[in-house]
């Protein structure tokens, strides 16, 4: 039985438990992760590589409880009602501990709807969604990233040291775009009540007219930009901006843009000055991230992206909780994370007692060319926990039910 | 006012890269008929491959236009065995079966594409004169561009002086107005279909490789290029090159001003367009009608009653499933409630595709209306689950009442390009209203009350309601009116001529086929607690395509047999492979090639073997 | 008193006049036959009686009451029945499913989800088709049918209508010469025994002046004859213009 299973779930990206422990005799602690593996492969291999390397290490140190951690993943193909229908998979029929990951926000809510409504700890890694911890947060579900709201608030706070006062965004339409957009005009119209929104360009995700969009912006005369735009929008608004001039003697500011995911391939066409928030990579020169990016090169032959930051804390996280914990029985599990203090590679952070979020920092600072390729400089890390919103504010924004 | 003329310079660069997708899709089908999902994926392919040549050559202008023209070359030749691997082999089977076999290759393609590629996006490096520019009204405007702006007209004249001073031309256009006449001719068709397929797959990746300036090779390209394809070719006319350019002048010159004037539904917007256009010219700007006369001539089998040991097996089958959380695990339970939504949504589908004869790309749309229906009404209105089970089949038959006034006078391809706009369009709502629908957020907490929390308990109530609901569509397929839809398919003229209302017969069937498909949303999204955009997204619909045609349109229980099929195939190789995209590609081709008839058709087939003179 | 009454009809497409000013009426019982060369006008004159094209001109009536304008659903429901020059069926049922399609739209049952119509009018169906000789071929598919039984299986769906008037346009077209007397045979007996008026065009002139009890020449779209078959033959007009250019001397 056990060998069929093993055989069935080393197809799918099981990672087994070292012989060593199980000789132990203890059954190891089970983590369910789901994520757009197919559909969004580009961020999620390189997290999903990050997440062995920690489990491996973490096992290699007796594991948690003195059981082991093993991790099993699923590819929900960019489809929350498919991430729903495997977490009942891994719940019910793997019976994990803990149910973890998603990439997109839409199928990290509807993990968070399934956690709450089944009563099962679910970690989220990567979606940036407020509504994860506040408008929808609930008791299971806890979130390690800084979320859409700490990205904008770090950008209006260096947008806000700047003399451009004739601002215009330009936002993939959709709930991120928008928040995101809502967040950074509020934080700085709030510090700077001089500067004025001229105008927004919204391009559908993932199918911006790049030309047109940089032309009407440009029709705008602003002094700043914010731009939300990523992945392949962003490529394409780079090569139309840099061609048109339109970043020239202008301030930009940058929302994930210093990520290797998305600053990598835009190559020597990589935007100089932008203020972005991102993963300077390594760069990063503390003893706790050089251990973690040599193991990582040592282990993939490739640099450590954002999503392999991510994925390695994420697993470190889920150790330390459920070692907080003493237990994998659910309602302790919760007591147990909350507050529960991490190491990750960027940093000590701990998951939020009020909100259940994570206060994994963000690092912001400038792109710059070096060679062929972008990078940050002058970056600086910010601690999550200074860059979210007052205790009051949160209580506000969490429904009272979730605590 | 300064910011028009460059803007409009940009709209026409923005046309001549929609026609250079969207020619060799018109040419393809102008001659074979086919409605090549897999031209996206082609242009995919052409901006991959153009970059792995022109990475490798000098910087220099000539050496990529070089470049260029290898690329599609290359993806000429790809075309060339596609079309003798797979699409040879289809011809003769109906066409939307054609449209599966090349959604299969898209499948297929992607996975491969990943294989060799990577998942990261592969931008060209621009040497310095693809990023010079000329000053237009003060603006900068990029000198790359106004080569495309060229480039479009030109290959538009390349073409038609190959089809208007060719032999070779002079016998594709007369393939596109009369196929059976060419055969006639004895013409050596398929030499004639594949050097046409090979000149479409060449356009495309010349498309693709003409992108790799202003954007970079990516896996997103294929379904993001194949929906842009299909609307410039359904405005312009299927089949019409001239049609296909005109159309992307249109387009892309309304959407440069349309990011000015209207910047947050640019994507509605290209959607309405192609709506408005095809309501008040049904053959697009300037198509042909459809000759009907191919159709009429390949007859339905005659549908009969099923035989008494398939009315035994569907008894078993049924009663196996009322007893199966007694046999079962609690996650198995929720793949047997999936695929009760799925036989909702594959019965639906059938009902108006198979005897209503009307095929839709886009049935996804109903479903996600019905789940939006219980959702927002829950989330505004604190509704309990009766209510939205009830709301959405009355909301989703409404709005497709209402499609169905614009549509009804529609058929064929261009019908089903209707139902892919509006899909689109319902699915743009969705997404980026995000102040109602949540957007991709989605509407969450939709959970059933109490007594039905139960997944045993829940599963239960969608058998007795996708069972109920698909008993009542066959009860009404085998009653007058089930037969008065199948006459006004089988013959319009005829059916008119005995006094059949033959629009009010298919607007009854849209409204009957969208309320069924409303309720399976929102059983769905009661089941998986939220309702997201992702349930009208074109793959989706694609699905419930592939679940009756696997099944087979022909016979009753086809739909049910391809849902059930469908979401068992999906759901063991989703969990077992990285890789299920290929495979599941794999299989649609080969069941298309192996099975036209669909499974149960086949099935049908044999069984009747032998006892029908 | 006629059951049709055509008055002044006209039609022209894009200045091109295709029929103008013609009028007749037909009896009950009595077969019409309307000829010409081609492009006179024939189908033009057809379409506008069946409803699928609208008239410039002038007027249609069934019975008194006017159908021109109507479409070819209205003037069906009227009671007209008509059969195709090329047959059109429904392929995907049965020789007696095809005629039950007619008797249920005539009943006006068309509208029921619920009842199954394997139990409505079968046995009317069966008498339909025993009146037009397919009552053997009842249980098969029309697609396997042989060409004169498919223009036989038209002429019992159209009857399924309880038609007043049947329109058929070129009935044998396609047909055996022996087929098309039989079958044209069989419409002048099922037209005398209901009481239908039949108007249709045909090529075949043995038919015509075998089975017409009058018949109207077109030509150019204007009426250039009407009589009975001895008189027409004797017209020197439609000697000039039709039978002069027949190579054929009937």
């Amino acid at each position: 039985m056990e060998v069929t299973r093993r055989l069935v779930l080393g197809a799918s990206g099981a990672l087994a438990m070292p012989g060593l422990l199980r000789a132990q005799g203890t059954a190891p602690i089970r983590i369910g992760e789901i994520n757009s593996y197919t559909a969004q492969p580009a961020f999620t291999l390189p997290y999903r590589n990050a997440m062995q390397l920690a489990v491996e290490e973490t096992n290699a140190r007796g594991g948690v409880l003195g059981r082991a951690l093993e991790l099993i993943t699923r590819d929900d193909a960019g489809r929350p009602q498919d991430a729903v229908r495997l977490a009942g998979e891994l719940v019910n029929d793997l019976k994990v501990d803990v149910l973890a990951g998603a990439y997109l926000s839409n199928v990290g809510l509807a993990l968070g709807e399934y956690a709450t409504q089944n009563k099962r700890l679910y970690i989220a890694g990567e979606p940036l969604t407020d509504a994860m911890v506040w408008e929808r947060g609930n008791r299971y579900t806890f979130r390690l990233r800084p979320s859409t709201y700490m990205q904008a608030s770090i950008l209006a706070e260096e947008a806000s040291k700047l003399p451009a006062k004739r601002w215009v965004t330009v936002s993939p339409n959709y709930e991120f775009g928008q928040s995101a957009v809502k967040w950074f005009r509020q934080l700085l119209s709030a510090r700077r009540p001089d500067v004025q929104f001229v105008g927004e360009q919204w391009p559908a995700l993932g199918r911006v007219d790049a030309g047109a969009t940089v032309q009407a912006l440009e029709g705008m005369r602003p002094d700043g930009i914010l731009n939300v735009l990523f992945g392949t929008d962003l490529t394409n608004f780079v090569r139309q901006g840099n061609t048109r001039g339109l970043f020239e003697r202008r301030t930009v500011v940058s929302l994930l843009t210093g990520e290797p995911e998305y600053l990598d391939p835009l190559g020597d066409e990589a935007p100089e000055g932008w203020i972005v928030t991102g993963y300077p990579g390594e760069a990063i020169d503390t003893p706790a991230h050089k251990a973690f990016a040599g193991a990582y090169r040592a282990k993939f032959n490739a640099k450590p992206m954002c999503g392999s930051l991510v994925g390695y804390s994420l697993i470190n996280s889920i150790a330390a909780g459920i070692a907080k914990a003493g237990s994998v029985e659910v309602e302790k599990m919760v007591e147990g994370f909350r507050g529960a203090r991490f190491d990750t590679p960027a940093g000590s952070a701990e998951y939020r007692a009020i909100d259940q979020q994570g206060t994994l920092g963000v690092y912001v600072g400038k792109t710059a060319l070096r060679g062929n390729a972008g990078v940050m400089t002058d970056w600086r890390y910010i601690d999550g926990k200074d860059l979210l919103p007052s205790d009051e504010v949160v209580r506000g924004l969490r429904p009272a039910g979730a605590n | 006012m300064s910011s028009i003329l460059p803007q409009l310079l940009t709209g026409l660069a923005t046309a001549s890269s929609l026609f250079l997708i969207s020619a060799g899709l018109t040419i393809i089908f102008g001659v074979s008929r086919i409605v090549n999902f897999s031209h996206g994926s082609l242009m995919m392919l052409g901006a991959y491959i153009g970059w792995s040549i022109l990475t490798r050559l000098p910087r220099e202008p000539e050496w990529f236009a070089l470049g260029v023209l290898a690329t599609a070359l290359a993806t000429a030749i790809i075309g060339v065995v596609l079309e003798m691997a797979v699409l040879r082999r289809v011809y003769r089977s109906p066409e939307l079966f054609q449209l599966l076999a090349t959604f299969g290759v898209v499948l297929i393609i992607q996975d491969v594409t990943l294989l060799l590629w990577g998942p990261t996006e592969l931008p060209l490096p621009r040497p310095r004169w693809l990023r010079g520019f000329v000053e237009v009204a003060g603006s900068r405007f990029p000198l790359y561009d106004l080569v495309l702006i060229a480039i479009g007209p030109l290959v538009l004249g390349l073409l038609w002086l190959a089809l208007n001073r060719t032999r070779w031309g002079t016998l594709v256009r007369a393939a596109t107005l009369d196929r059976e006449m060419v055969a006639a001719l004895g013409v050596d068709q398929r030499r004639l279909f594949t050097s046409v397929f090979a000149l479409g797959a060449g356009l495309a990746g010349l498309g693709g490789a003409l992108s790799l300036p202003n954007a970079s090779a990516n896996l997103g390209i294929d379904l993001s290029v194949i929906a842009d394809a299909f609307v410039v070719v359904v405005v312009g006319g299927l089949g019409s090159l001239p049609g296909a350019f005109l159309a992307s002048v249109l387009i892309g010159v309304l959407q440069a001003f349309g990011i000015v004037l209207v910047p947050k539904i640019t994507l509605v917007l290209v959607f309405l367009v192609m709506a408005v256009v095809l309501v008040f010219r049904p053959n697009g700007l300037l198509g042909r009608p459809q000759t009907e006369a191919r159709e009429a001539t390949v007859a339905a089998p005659v549908v009969r009653p099923a035989p008494p040991a398939l009315r035994l097996l569907g008894a078993v089958t049924l009663a196996l499933a009322v007893a199966a959380p007694f046999i079962v695990g609690g996650y198995y339970l929720t793949v047997l409630t999936d695929a009760c939504v799925a036989i909702l949504f594959a019965t639906s589908l059938h009902f108006m595709m198979g005897p209503g004869g009307m095929a839709s790309f886009g049935h996804a749309a109903w479903f996600g209306i019905g789940a939006y229906a219980a959702g927002l009404l829950l989330h505004w209105a604190g509704a309990p689950m009766p209510l939205g089970l009830l709301a959405a089949p009355v909301a989703a038959g409404l709005v497709s009442g209402l499609f169905g006034l614009f549509v009804v006078r529609l058929s064929g391809v261009y019908l089903a390009m209707l139902t892919l706009a509006f899909a689109q369009i319902a699915w743009a709502v969705s997404f980026q209203w995000v102040e109602v629908t949540g957007g991709d957020n989605g509407l969450l907490g939709v959970w059933p009350p109490d007594w039905a929390r139960d997944p045993r308990l829940y599963y239960w109530m969608a058998l007795a309601l996708s069972v109920g609901v698909a008993l009542l569509l066959r009860r009404a397929l085998y009653a007058p009116y089930g037969y008065a839809l199948r006459a006004a398919r089988d013959s319009t003229p005829r059916a008119r001529a005995i006094g059949l209302d033959v629009e009010g017969l298919r607007m009854v069937a849209l409204v009957i086929a969208g309320a069924a498909c409303g309720l399976g949303g929102a059983i769905f999204a009661y089941g998986k607690g939220g309702v997201f955009p992702t349930y009208i997204s074109i793959p989706h619909s694609v699905e419930a395509l592939l679940m009756v045609l696997l099944g087979g349109l022909q016979t009753v229980a086809g739909p049910i047999v391809g849902a059930l099929v469908y979401t068992g195939l999906a759901d063991i190789l989703v969990r077992s492979t990285d890789l299920w995209r290929l495979v599941l590609g794999a299989v649609i081709v080969v069941l298309v090639v192996a099975f036209p008839e669909g499974i149960a058709g086949a099935v049908r087939r044999l069984w009747l073997r032998g006892r029908e003179a | 008193m006629s059951v049709l009454s055509v008055q002044g009809l006209g039609k022209s497409f894009g200045g091109v006049q295709a029929v103008s000013g013609v009028s007749f009426s037909v009896a009950p019982g009595e077969m019409l036959a309307l000829i010409g060369p081609n492009g006179a006008g024939k189908s033009t004159l057809f379409n506008m009686v069946g409803g699928q094209l609208q008239p410039d001109a002038g007027s249609v009536t069934l019975g008194g009451a006017t159908i021109s304008g109507l479409g070819p659903r209205a003037v069906a429901r009227q009671g007209v029945g008509r059969t195709f020059q090329i047959t059109a069926t429904f392929g995907s049922m049965t020789v007696r499913e095809n005629v039950q399609m007619a008797l249920l739209s005539h009943r006006r049952e068309i509208w029921c989800f619920w009842r199954s119509v394997a139990e409505r009018f079968g046995a009317e169906a069966d008498a339909l088709l025993a009146q037009v000789g397919l009552e053997a071929q009842a249980e098969r598919a029309t697609g396997v049918l042989a060409y004169g039984d498919l223009k036989r299986l038209e002429l019992a769906v159209a009857l399924g209508n309880a038609p007043r008037l049947l329109l058929m346009d070129e009935p044998t077209a396609g047909m055996a010469p022996a087929e098309r007397v039989a079958l044209m045979q069989l419409t002048r007996r099922l037209a005398t025994e209901r009481g239908i008026a039949v108007l249709f065009t045909e090529h075949d002139m043995d038919v015509v002046f075998d089975v017409a009890d009058r018949i109207l020449v077109l030509d150019r779209g204007a009426l250039i004859a009407e009589g009975d078959g001895p008189a027409i033959r004797a017209n020197p007009a439609v000697r000039a213009v039709y039978l002069g250019t027949d190579a054929g001397s009937h």
